[in-house]
């Protein structure tokens, strides 16, 4: 057992794993997200819960960095393992025979979520935790509805951010059903999920992109 | 059919190696890939030049011994079949075709286009049987009852030739298909259930330590394997390789 992160299965178990976390909360955040369309006064009640629980700032907060950290860095080091098991290139290689272009591109549309990562930790986490944890300020009546629609107003942030999402697309078309290949499950269901993979994978980034729009367009 | 051919040439393990043209003419639709090959390497002879080098062995799709990256593709443009099986209508007249060695840091090339595929083999040494005593008392294997859909699937992983079309087509060259097979065809029956553990972690063992790259799940290898061994034997692999680990 103590070996098992050396090993390739290992690591790709490993990977898949935090994909599989990462994808549940990206529904937990698109959720609370949609709330700030149907219902503003929710939204406050539901951001100012996650930002000042105990249990969701000290417990599942430092999971959830240690979880986007983990497949990040994974990410890039199977992608070098990867690269050096290959030496000499092909001179002709025609990938697109044999396989999707987002499973073969997925470093590029992971570093493209990267650092889409940084701009938005930039826009709504950094300011929140130096508001609460630098500054010592209460967040009891915060408007956080107002400060969504306020990042919104910017017609380059909302750009940024609906390409962000269409790489989220991409990334998600390849990693959803094959994070459940990784950790060994194929079987009967296999074609199934391979069909709600395809909606979440479209499904999310977009309703992300309408969140956007709306919020755009109505202020 | 008139061709222009760019070949990989190299001298041997330690020369650099480059792509070579050449032109041959009035190919025939009916031939086979490899006999285009030797039509060109007696043309080669004649004109006082080094053949090339290839693998070959029976020719007839079931040794595993022939391999070629031709046009960007593991055994070529063709589905289910391996280069030997692969016939000259797939072409066209004036079309250039590209022809390489497998590549992968664990296949290195010995000659032109030959590799040194005994990482497999060292693989196979790592676990892939089964220890049965056979000095007399071979009992007979149809003595133990195995349910016909898992006879059927080991069957299939058993079809694999370890020609290595997964490793040359996979972006990581990876050898996770070749692996996931031989480690399906014991793991689904009675007889292989003995020394699953050993036998999944030390050929996963052996796997990484011949420098094969990491499985990304393309489906590359499934797509180009002119077995047409499933994913399903990797993700077997991996439960295989959990449980194991988890025990010992």
């Amino acid at each position: 057992m103590s070996g098992i992160l050396n090993s390739s299965i290992g690591r790709k178990f490993a990977m898949a794993l935090s994909a599989l976390f990462l994808m549940f909360f990206l529904l937990q955040h698109f959720s609370i997200n949609l709330l700030s369309v149907t219902s503003p006064e929710t939204f406050n009640e539901v951001s100012y819960f996650m930002g000042n629980n105990p249990l969701v700032q000290y417990g599942l907060q430092p999971v959830l960095l240690i979880g986007v950290l983990f497949h990040f860095i994974m990410g890039f080091v199977l992608e070098i393992k990867n690269r050096k098991a290959r030496q000499i290139s092909y001179a002709k290689n025609n990938g697109g025979a044999n396989s999707t272009w987002m499973s073969r591109n997925m470093i590029w549309s992971g570093a493209a979520i990267l650092l889409f990562m940084i701009f938005h930790f930039n826009d709504f986490w950094v300011p929140e935790i130096v508001e609460k944890y630098v500054e010592g300020k209460s967040q009891v009546g915060k408007d956080f509805y107002a400060h969504v629609v306020h990042m919104f107003e910017n017609p380059i942030r909302v750009g940024v951010y609906v390409l962000a999402f269409v790489f989220l697309a991409l990334h998600l078309l390849h990693g959803f059903d094959s994070a459940f290949q990784s950790v060994g499950a194929n079987n009967k269901y296999t074609k199934g999920l391979k069909r709600f993979s395809k909606i979440y994978a479209i499904g999310i980034p977009v309703g992300f992109i309408i969140i956007a729009l709306v919020h755009h367009f109505n202020h | 059919m008139n061709l222009t051919l760019k070949i990989w040439r190299q001298k041997n393990a330690n020369d650099k190696g480059k792509m070579v043209d050449y032109k041959i003419s009035d190919v025939s639709p009916d031939m086979s890939f490899l006999e285009m090959l030797d039509v060109l390497n007696e043309q080669l002879i004649n004109e006082g030049d080094e053949p090339v080098a290839f693998d070959h062995d029976c020719r007839e799709g079931i040794c595993g011994m022939c391999s070629l990256y031709i046009n960007g593709e593991a055994h070529g443009p063709d589905r289910g079949v391996t280069t030997c099986q692969l016939h000259m209508r797939m072409f066209k007249d004036g079309d250039t075709i590209f022809i390489e060695p497998f590549r992968a840091k664990a296949f290195p090339v010995i000659k032109d286009l030959v590799v040194d595929r005994g990482a497999f083999d060292r693989i196979q040494h790592a676990g892939g049987f089964i220890s049965v005593n056979t000095s007399g008392n071979t009992i007979d294997a149809n003595a133990i009852p195995v349910e016909k859909a898992d006879a059927d699937k080991a069957f299939e992983a058993a079809t694999c030739i370890g020609c290595g079309a997964c490793v040359a087509s996979c972006k990581n060259s990876s050898a996770m298909l070749f692996v996931g097979a031989k480690v399906s065809q014991f793991a689904l029956l009675p007889q292989g259930k003995v020394e699953a553990t050993d036998r999944v972690l030390n050929m996963v063992k052996q796997m990484d330590e011949e420098g094969f790259g990491n499985c990304t799940n393309t489906g590359a290898c499934e797509v180009e394997c002119p077995k047409g061994i499933s994913l399903e034997n990797i993700a077997r692999m991996n439960r295989e390789y959990l449980t194991a680990s988890l025990k010992g």
